[in-house]
């Protein structure tokens, strides 16, 4: 379903020490760093799969989602997804995949949130009758109900974030990307979200790749985690393994001891 | 529903949100329609000034001059660059573009069918009330009549095709952003540089005859010079149809150049964080 073989991409950023002097030695010469977001990247997941991506601010899972996504071009390797490259078929790629990016918000702002819905099932150019009864569900399992006529800006994060997993699912899409979903929001809210997704792939079988520093979304949610450091994949195995393999039960400890030993 | 509807739906929808958006911008245009009276004035009484003062034959009779001024101010949302969309700035500042680039729709066309509904939202509230004020201003002030039923026929089909024109070299400001991160400098500049050669600043016939030759050659003018002067007759109806031909022209340059650059801005993108 997904395949992944020897993706690179590199930033160029601008660089310059602190202090007058290199200031104005950067107006003459500019230093730029190149940043390996992601090096020789390689993996694949199965149909109705739940996969947890896990690393350090800075690994490159942003950079990974985006490039499945069709937002980013790399420099060089191969990315399968149903059969497609993302960034040489955007426009058909996209149909069949939903995005929520965490910390950004996919709904107009001044508008009540059925607005956005309807502006999406245009671009998405879903029928009238899929939207209606797509919209029912997703109601009724994420109870919107009452958040519907609600314009975006007087929502809570956690009834926004409910509204963004909405508003990905529309289109009925095979593939869903998360990107920090859970990021800021309380501890129900935090519930709601997992059991939603949960409840997603069980019952639609929709695979689903998931990035967070919340090792109990992984917990509750992944069988199979991915682990990313430095741009390069680190492990790739389930949950379990590593608590056997460090004999560590908190989460959060164990994701340290897992950062420390590959020094990231 | 047909094939073709259904293409185009996503932009339509995008056409649809924004103008309902646009037009509750009452408070805006009424401003708008101030602003443009005492401008319209200013300039139509410093022009006369002018033009009393000098025996040399204008190149633009006094009538055709006010009318010139009064469509240019009715229908300066349809002709300035400055108007802009600074939704679409921050999008692509802030990296939110993300979103809209994991959507089935060309992002170039989505953004055009935005900026057109917006530059017409801004039409329709501000041009009746002008247009109705200055048709019945005493002379010198008064805006004339069209010239005939052709001209005026051909000043609306000038008028739309000239949006689009404008909204095509205003893509690239926004297409720029991509690139400097920031829409202060190719605002101003693409702003200021199409203001003057648009002939918004002074009407293109009363230029040296140098700068006209340039400017001709530039396709600034099309959206305000060009229809403005066929209302008047200034510009008589066989000429108005090959500046027609010149609009259409341009308007497949700007776009095959603007769709080229947005490509290119698009693969070297970086959307940095989260």
């Amino acid at each position: 379903m997904i395949q992944i073989q020897g993706l690179n991409k590199t930033f160029t950023v601008p660089e310059r020490a602190s202090g007058l002097k290199e200031t104005v030695r950067s107006v003459f010469k500019r230093q730029t760093r190149a940043i390996h977001a992601v090096r020789d990247l390689s993996f694949s997941v199965r149909p109705g799969e739940m996969v947890g991506y896990i690393g350090p601010n800075g690994a490159g899972k942003s950079t990974t989602i985006k490039i499945m996504s069709g937002i980013l071009v790399p420099d060089s390797g191969t990315c399968d997804i149903l059969g497609r490259t993302p960034w040489k078929q955007r426009k058909e790629h996209v149909r069949h995949i939903g995005v929520v990016f965490g910390q950004r918000s996919q709904l107009w702002w001044d508008v009540p949130v059925q607005d956005s819905f309807d502006l999406l099932r245009d671009i998405y150019r879903i029928g009238e009758k899929d939207y209606q009864v797509t919209l029912e569900q997703l109601t009724g399992v994420l109870d919107l109900g009452p958040l519907l006529q609600t314009p975006v800006r007087s929502l809570s994060l956690g009834q926004r974030m409910r509204c963004e997993l909405a508003a990905s699912l529309l289109h009925r899409p095979e593939i869903l990307f998360l990107d920090e979903p859970t990021i800021g929001l309380d501890a129900v809210s935090k519930l709601a979200v997992r059991r939603f997704i949960r409840e997603l792939n069980q019952e639609h079988g929709t695979t689903v790749i998931l990035t967070t520093h919340d090792m109990h979304d992984i917990d509750a949610l992944t069988r199979r985690i991915l682990l990313i450091g430095q741009g390069r994949i680190l492990y790739d195995g389930s949950l379990d393994d590593l608590r056997s393999r460090y004999e560590e039960t908190d989460l959060e400890r164990l994701a340290v001891m897992l950062y420390q030993e590959h020094q990231l | 529903m047909s094939h073709l509807a259904a293409l185009l739906m996503p932009y339509r929808a995008a056409f649809r949100i924004r103008l309902q958006q646009n037009l509750q911008y009452r408070i805006a245009a009424l401003a708008g329609i101030a602003t443009q009276f005492f401008w319209g004035f200013m300039l139509i009484m410093v022009l006369e000034a002018f033009y009393r003062g000098s025996d040399a034959a204008p190149p633009m009779s006094m009538p055709q001059t006010a009318a010139y001024i009064w469509l240019q101010q009715a229908f300066l949302v349809f002709v300035a660059l400055w108007y802009r969309d600074s939704e679409i700035f921050r999008l692509i500042t802030t990296g939110q573009v993300a979103y809209e680039l994991c959507r089935p729709t060309d992002l170039y066309l989505f953004w055009q069918a935005r900026l057109l509904a917006q530059r017409l939202a801004g039409a329709l509230l501000r041009c009746l009330p002008i247009l109705l004020v200055a048709l019945v201003m005493p002379r010198p002030y008064r805006l004339t009549l069209p010239a005939g039923p052709a001209a005026f026929g051909l000043f609306v089909l000038t008028l739309l095709t000239g949006l689009l024109v404008n909204v095509s070299i205003s893509m690239f400001i926004y297409i720029l952003t991509f690139v400097t991160l920031s829409p202060t400098g190719s605002m101003l500049l693409i702003g200021v540089a199409g203001e003057l050669f648009a002939g918004l600043i002074i009407p293109l016939p009363l230029m040296p005859e140098w700068l006209q030759r340039i400017l001709y050659c530039l396709p600034f003018r099309l959206a305000a010079d060009l229809p403005f002067r066929v209302w008047s007759g200034h510009i008589p109806a066989a000429q108005a149809l090959a500046g027609w031909g010149q609009q259409i022209a341009w308007l497949v340059i700007l776009v095959v150049l603007g769709r080229l650059a947005m490509r290119r801005a698009l693969t070297r993108l970086v959307i940095q964080g989260g």
